[in-house]
């Protein structure tokens, strides 16, 4: 039969009891950059040894300024799910107009996390979600004082990942620094680092 | 981690895969979900990390021709398409596989419409079944480069087209570590392409002229296959491309450490009372589902079809008659209208007179790009095993997720 066959790839071990996967929505506007920030934090846990990421899109057509979101999946043992995520460990909000126009709280497990990019800190909590652990940084602020901008908008993509290594505690700054250096090259990878050290250090954790 | 592992979309896995392929002359035209794909292959063209040309084209049946034509004149060809731009190629599908021409392409599922969908099912690639294209579907980006670059070797040892199907967006754009092959061990995998003819302007030749029903004398008095005779000596090339199927994934196994398991792979199923089939991602998310189901003390076991022209039919039977599971379901994104899935169809034909026959639902799912989760997937095997331990075998197709009414 072929299952004597060492290499074929059809045996996959099945997940372990202690294999878990985490779950992360990032939300964002078309040309935030939220893709890009899901990928390198797919990356970065690989390279801290996670063995299943995955980082998809939101499937279907990109309009710029409009609502968007990507998602990542960490994960122990390698990922066999490419369904879309219903509730999330995580929500990383990058614009934080986006609560008015998008339900981010019950794209959330109960008790889950939200990272906030805001100047201050508001009362996140709803009915809807009761129990969220919420994370705030003024990532546009960090970027600006970074000079990191594109298209003369602040680019708070790569410090909300410094939040998430503060939030979470799942994939951390020496992975994430590794990670932006894999996918950016030279002096664009430190100015990021710097902001994703800034924000790190910076942001506030209301749980 | 190894050194070689990138995260990557399943476009980028193929397009990695072309380069190392050594691919001389690459005509693509961009849609939607296929369009990194396209576009990434320009930049390495482009920037001179793969010594191709490309063709730019007006046209997905303009590609399929100029693909056609560079193959004629002994070239190593690529394209890829998705749903619409397949179908405006269909005709030359069947131009390319009649001329026995070892083209490759990657057919990135996606929806056909009316309506427009640009999410992924597989109906596009399916409708293709017939033109004479070996078809191989793809369950993650790991197995989309390692099975471009083994399509070449296929296709130029049968002289039959590949087409390489994988899963729009699920698949084409969601990244996850895959080991990229070293360059060296591609080329010695997979040498340079030597046609056995060559059209050439020094020994002018006539190709694929009008031909009549019967056989018929050539200009030197031999006598010359008619239209009946070449089209069995496709059937019979399809037949035999099986074993070069079975011995390329295994030779790939050997030097690269992965065998994606030919036709066919399976997933805890020797000793499974319920058999989840399919092809594609959807087999990788019943791998979850029956990981659920067993943990209720359900024992499901996953049956993944990777080459569905030539259709394995042997290798069902023996897969499905040594288990004599009390269900067999197939989860497939297409649907032939009218009857039930092609996938069903051929599964049920395969199973023709053999010992085993399990009763069969089929569930189609997914089409237009409706999300399927294993949660999904294992509620529709419960809800089958109940009918089939209520004394119900009827076969049945069964629209997962979906209002009807």
């Amino acid at each position: 039969m072929e299952n004597r066959n060492p290499l074929l790839r059809g045996n996959i071990q099945p997940m372990q009891n202690h294999d878990f996967m985490y779950q992360v929505i990032w939300h964002g506007r078309g040309g935030q950059g939220v893709v890009v920030a899901s990928q390198i934090l797919a990356e970065s846990a690989y390279l801290q040894g996670f063995k299943g990421v995955t980082s998809a899109p939101t499937f279907g057509p990109e309009r710029r300024g409009a609502p968007v979101t990507a998602s990542t999946k960490i994960s122990t043992a390698p990922i066999r799910t490419f369904a879309q995520i219903d509730h999330a460990d995580c929500a990383v909000v990058l614009d934080p107009t986006l609560i008015k126009s998008v339900d981010i709280w019950v794209t959330l497990k109960e008790g889950g996390m939200v990272i906030m990019n805001a100047p201050v800190a508001e009362d996140y909590e709803t009915a809807a979600n009761p129990g969220l652990k919420v994370a705030v940084i003024d990532a546009a602020g960090i970027a600006l004082k970074h000079h990191l901008m594109r298209e003369g908008a602040p680019i708070v993509n790569t410090p909300l990942l410094g939040a998430f290594a503060r939030a979470t505690g799942l994939v951390t700054m020496e992975y994430l620094e590794m990670g932006l250096k894999w996918k950016l090259s030279g002096t664009v990878a430190e100015t990021n680092i710097a902001a994703l050290r800034a924000a790190y250090a910076e942001t506030r954790l209301l749980f | 981690m190894t050194d070689n592992c990138q995260i990557l979309t399943g476009n980028q896995a193929a397009a990695i895969g072309v380069k190392l392929s050594g691919v001389q002359v690459v005509s693509a035209y961009p849609i939607t979900p296929q369009t990194s794909l396209t576009e990434t292959l320009s930049q390495y063209i482009e920037g001179g990390e793969l010594e191709a040309e490309y063709v730019r084209v007006e046209s997905e049946h303009s590609a399929m021709t100029v693909c056609i034509a560079a193959s004629t004149v002994g070239a190593r060809v690529f394209t890829s398409t998705s749903s619409h731009g397949l179908l405006y190629m269909h005709e030359q599908l069947h131009w390319a596989a009649g001329s026995r021409l070892p083209v490759v392409m990657c057919c990135v599922n996606r929806g056909v419409g009316a309506p427009w969908s640009i999410f992924n099912d597989q109906q596009d690639s399916i409708a293709q079944r017939d033109t004479g294209w070996i078809q191989i579907y793809c369950r993650d980006n790991q197995e989309i480069i390692d099975t471009v670059i083994q399509a070449y070797r296929i296709a130029e040892a049968v002289y039959a087209p590949v087409m390489v199907c994988y899963d729009g967006f699920v698949l084409s754009h969601t990244t996850m570590p895959v080991e990229v092959p070293d360059e060296e061990a591609v080329r010695a995998f997979l040498p340079p392409y030597k046609p056995h003819t060559i059209l050439d302007p020094h020994d002018p030749r006539n190709i694929n002229p009008v031909i009549f029903p019967w056989r018929r004398m050539d200009a030197e008095g031999c006598l010359r296959d008619g239209y009946m005779e070449l089209r069995y000596k496709l059937q019979k090339a399809l037949e035999e491309a099986k074993p070069v199927i079975a011995d390329v994934s295994r030779a790939y196994g050997r030097i690269f450490g992965r065998d994606h398991g030919g036709f066919l792979w399976q997933y805890r199923l020797d000793d499974a009372d319920v058999i989840l089939a399919g092809m594609g991602s959807i087999a990788t998310e019943a791998t979850m589902a029956t990981d659920m189901l067993r943990k209720e003390g359900i024992k499901a076991g996953v049956l993944g079809i990777r080459l569905y022209r030539p259709f394995p039919r042997e290798e069902i039977r023996e897969a499905i008659g040594n288990i004599k599971a009390k269900a067999l379901l197939i989860f497939e994104k297409d649907i032939s209208y009218g009857y039930e899935g092609a996938l069903c169809s051929d599964v049920k034909a395969a199973l023709y007179g053999s010992a085993v026959q399990p009763p069969i639902h089929d569930f189609i799912c997914g089409l237009g790009g409706r999300d399927v989760k294993a949660s999904e997937i294992a509620d529709g095997v419960k809800a089958s095993l109940n009918t089939v331990d209520e004394g119900d075998s009827r076969p049945q197709t069964i629209w997962l997720n979906c209002r009807k009414g």
